[in-house]
């Protein structure tokens, strides 16, 4: 039988040694740094053009969101019926709808609200959802038992039907200023569409509980906040952030049915939904109408879809 | 080793059932899984117990109610004269930091998206008392060391080793926290078996150098055979010969050590041949009906009435180890 450290030392020999180690383990200086997960993913994450191109491509929205002004002169209520649906020119970039607003400073003007709801109410879903979903996989039983039931109700409700009724309840109750419409909207958009996180959470948190290193953190005395944050966590955000990313898109997009039914946003808020909501009809007439904000909405969705999975990639030791 | 150390543990009438239910929404018990039936052990400091059985015998089963990953059904495990099923808060707390596992697979037993610092330190972090904190990194490398691995590769991720190394940095865990008892969950079944030599000198310095106690569950008598003082053979649920190794190995005296014994392969290939192979007919019988009496007896070859009536003990029968079969008898079947 071979002596252990002897072995040891071949089968963990030089061959698996990177340049990446030599640079920074080779190093006297600094190799007692112990890393983590979350700096690894960070260190990778500014490496990776993926991530970059969207952050500068969400960055950039957050900057027109927060100083629409900045970016056109033109105002997006401004109706002249004279240029309805005029093609684009150097006058208008991106031309006029059929109330002849300048769809550009609308696009502009509507980034705000239109991300703070995709946004936001992705957000708000996911985290819900998240949290739900690892404490009803951890405890199971009777924990499991009451918060899927709980889940299966909002899961009953029809989707525009509950949306309807809460956002008339918050109506009734005189909320006028724009941004707490949106608030409203990102609240009822969560509270209906949480189920799903917590259903796609909740597998995969089952899955993970049975893993032995979860046996083994229990046997070394883990608590449960520890397992679960620690340990489970990090080996269920996978789907999940897939179906954030997803979510986002469909929220903006859902925005516009609300308006629609006149319980969404209003004027003088301005989104991309409802802009894409108003031109369906002059598709075949005037496409420029449903044109513009339907690529802008594209490309937000696309530098968050590729966003999410860069991170998720990131989070993965063994896809870096 | 030390032959005549004190009992660190005492297990006594260790039962586990699995209720086996069934129904949608309203769920009745329709029977239970007899997965550990009545086992009593004892193991002394600085001794290796094998525990041998082929699959579904209860060995994992064992291991699991031992570490309190499990609730037992019934019977007392005492640690150091305390039973460990009714410590509570810091006192569980405190067994955690002296009896630790090895879990069987290295592949799932090692969390993927820590790394190999994070997840040796991660000992020290449940239990601050043991190491402060600017002293972590350093134990870490140590330990890292004594399980003959490189310190250098702290911030790797367990992918990047291979499935021996990914064991060794198993053991380094279960190290952590300077524990006096391991248990062994068959720790290199999962590997090669060239790795599997390294894995378990490696087990067997550490017992040396730090004066362990291991209850080292394995399936392959070899394996067992190489580190155990005493060993322990199961059989659904429950323990039929327990004895020193020379005794199990040279004069074995329950059928069913015999017939395992017998499909040991034989290194020599001149001998090859020339001892009885004993082979067993059937299955195993399901743990949630075991048969009446000697639960081995539907594949024994010695069964008689007697088998099926009364249920043998676990008593000295011939020779120095504790036997549960009526008709016990020495028999060499390993040249």
């Amino acid at each position: 039988m071979t002596d252990p450290t002897i072995a040891a030392q071949a089968d963990s020999g030089g061959s698996y040694v990177t340049a990446l180690e030599h640079a920074d383990g080779g190093g006297t200086g600094k190799k007692g740094k112990p890393r983590s997960l979350w700096s690894d993913a960070w260190g990778d994450l500014r490496r990776r053009p993926l991530f970059i191109i969207a952050s500068v491509i969400i960055l950039f929205l957050i900057v027109v969101a927060v100083f629409p002004e900045w970016f056109t002169s033109a105002d997006p209520n401004h109706r002249d019926l004279s240029r309805s649906r005029q093609t684009p020119s150097s006058d208008a970039l991106f031309g006029y709808d059929v109330q002849g607003q300048d769809i550009f400073a609308r696009a502009v003007y509507g980034t705000r609200w239109s991300l703070l709801v995709g946004v936001g109410a992705a957000v708000f879903t996911v985290v819900i959802g998240a949290v739900i979903g690892l404490l009803a996989g951890y405890f199971g039983g009777a924990v499991d038992g009451f918060l899927s039931r709980v889940a299966e109700v909002f899961f009953g409700l029809p989707f525009v039907l509950g949306a309807i009724i809460i956002l008339n309840a918050f109506r009734s109750s005189g909320v006028d200023s724009a941004f707490a419409l949106v608030m409203m909207v990102v609240f009822a958009l969560s509270l209906l569409s949480w189920p799903v996180a917590m259903r796609i959470m909740r597998s995969a948190a089952i899955s993970a509980k049975q893993q032995d290193y979860v046996k083994a953190a229990r046997a070394l005395g883990a608590s449960a906040w520890r397992i679960i944050f620690r340990h489970m966590l990090p080996n269920c955000l996978a789907p999940i952030l897939v179906y954030a990313t997803i979510l986002l898109g469909s929220f903006i997009a859902v925005e516009a049915t609300l308006s629609f039914l006149g319980i969404g946003l209003r004027d003088p808020a301005v989104s991309w939904g409802v802009m894409i909501s108003d031109a369906r009809n002059y598709i075949r007439v005037a496409p420029h109408l449903l044109l513009f904000p339907a690529g802008i909405l594209t490309i937000t969705v696309l530098a968050f879809v590729m966003l999410g999975d860069a991170v998720r990639d990131a989070l993965d030791p063994k896809l870096r | 080793m030390s032959e005549a150390g004190e009992p660190i543990l005492e297990v006594v009438d260790l039962v586990k059932h699995f209720p086996v239910r069934v129904g949608v929404l309203f769920k009745h018990t329709v029977g239970q899984v007899r997965a550990v039936d009545g086992v009593s052990f004892d193991l002394r400091r600085g001794e290796t117990l094998g525990v041998v059985g082929e699959s579904g015998c209860g060995k994992s089963t064992l291991a699991q109610v031992l570490m309190r990953l499990e609730p037992p059904t019934s019977g007392t495990a005492k640690f150091q004269g305390r039973d460990i099923f009714r410590m509570r808060g810091s006192e569980l707390r405190k067994l955690r930091r002296s009896i630790q596992i090895v879990l069987q697979d290295p592949y799932t037993s090692l969390n993927p998206r820590m790394t190999v610092g994070d997840i040796i330190g991660e000992p020290f972090e449940i239990h601050p008392e043991v190491a402060p904190k600017g002293e972590r990194a350093t134990r870490v490398r140590e330990l890292l060391e004594v399980v003959g691995l490189n310190p250098e590769h702290i911030n790797r991720y367990p992918h990047q080793f291979s499935g021996g190394q990914r064991q060794r940095i198993g053991i380094a865990r279960a190290l952590a926290l300077k524990p006096e008892v391991i248990i062994c969950d068959e720790p290199v079944s999962a590997l090669d078996v060239s790795i599997q030599a390294q894995v378990m000198n490696l087990l067997g310095d550490l017992q040396n150098e730090f004066g362990l106690s291991y209850v080292f569950i394995a399936h392959d008598l070899s394996v067992v055979r190489h580190l155990s003082d005493r060993v322990a053979v199961m059989y659904l649920g429950k323990v039929v010969e327990i004895g020193t190794e020379e005794e199990i190995y040279t004069r074995p005296t329950h059928p069913y050590t015999q017939a395992l014994l017998s499909a040991v392969p034989v290194a020599d290939p001149t001998l090859r041949g020339q001892r009885q192979v004993i082979r067993l007919e059937g299955d195993v019988p399901s743990p949630v009906d075991p048969p009446s009496g000697c639960r081995f007896r539907t594949r024994c070859w010695k069964a008689q009435d007697i088998c099926a009536e009364e249920e043998p003990e676990l008593t000295v029968r011939t020779g120095g180890q504790l036997s549960a079969c009526h008709f016990a008898q020495e028999k060499s079947v390993v040249p």
